[in-house]
């Protein structure tokens, strides 16, 4: 909970950022791709992975912190 | 039983990361040509080198203090850095490969940067084999600890020195184009960039911290069986 309230938190705070900048639009970039929202799809993709990735770790994290304490009884 | 709970850091390297993805592709880049939308990968590409310095350092400054004080407590310390210092690195020249056949049409070109960078984690990659063929613990700690300084050593001309004093290059930061001078185009990119190199050496410290802990462990079952 404390995590996802912190996000949150920080994504308002960095939200005025977010607004589009200016530049020439003779370099192509993937303009078209955004305005159809596609690249919502990649970020979310991206989150899934990386929340998964992270997940991994706490649970390592959790399992090593157990033997250690485990191992301090003793 | 004391609960479970991440320490902050760890807490402060998920928001990082996640900061890194979500901004990475929907904070807006400068139009570059050439570059296009592939400029993003400044995010990614660019913070496995540092991270992987901030390990190779860590992993220098360890070995140094194993030679001093002959703790193995400073053995394990350099080689678990070692370790992930490596994978950063392996992590770097994979999507550099990408990157480079992307903007300049080939997987890998003779670049002073490139070749030398490769050279650089060769040499650590040395330093494992060299650890495994040495069965005695302190002899194996010291003479390991010798090759990680001269490793650092030429890690540092290798990567930083000679590639920027070469002719011409295509690699940012080499030869005469810029590296962080990139940026000054863009603050939005300043801002994701920065955060991605914070991020993801937090995540390289998360991970050495694990494989230290393990080793910890096993230590403790080597002394009481």
């Amino acid at each position: 909970m404390k995590i996802i309230k912190l996000f949150v938190w920080i994504l308002t705070f960095l939200a005025p950022l977010t607004l589009p900048g200016q530049g020439s639009s003779s370099v192509q970039m993937a303009d078209t791709f955004r305005q159809e929202g596609k690249i919502y799809v990649v970020v979310l993709v991206l989150v899934i992975i990386l929340t998964g990735v992270i997940l991994f770790l706490i649970r390592v994290d959790r399992k090593i912190f157990k033997l250690e304490k485990r191992i301090e009884k003793k | 039983m004391q609960k479970f709970s991440l320490s902050w850091w760890k807490i402060v390297t998920i928001v990082l990361l996640y900061y890194t993805v979500i901004g990475g592709f929907l904070i807006p880049v400068p139009r570059l040509p050439i570059l296009n939308e592939t400029i993003r990968l400044n995010y990614f590409h660019t913070p496995m080198w540092f991270s992987m310095m901030f390990q190779f350092t860590f992993s220098v400054w360890a070995a140094i203090k194993f030679l001093r004080l002959s703790d193995l407590k400073y053995d394990d310390y350099a080689v678990q850095s070692a370790k992930v210092g490596f994978f950063f690195g392996i992590m770097g020249l994979c999507t550099g490969m990408v990157w480079a056949n992307f903007t300049w049409g080939t997987f890998w070109t003779n670049d002073p940067k490139l070749n030398n960078t490769a050279i650089a984690l060769l040499i650590y990659a040395a330093y494992f084999v060299l650890r495994s063929s040495i069965s005695d613990e302190v002899q194996r700690g010291r003479l390991s600890a010798v090759y990680n300084i001269f490793a650092f050593a030429v890690l540092i001309p290798l990567i930083y020195i000679l590639p920027r004093m070469a002719e011409n290059s295509l690699h940012p930061g080499s030869g005469n184009n810029p590296t962080f001078r990139l940026f000054d185009l863009s603050h939005n990119m300043k801002l994701v960039v920065y955060t991605a190199i914070i991020g993801f050496s937090m995540l390289g410290l998360w991970l050495t911290s694990i494989l230290l802990r393990l080793r910890r462990l096993n230590h403790f079952e080597d002394e009481n069986h």
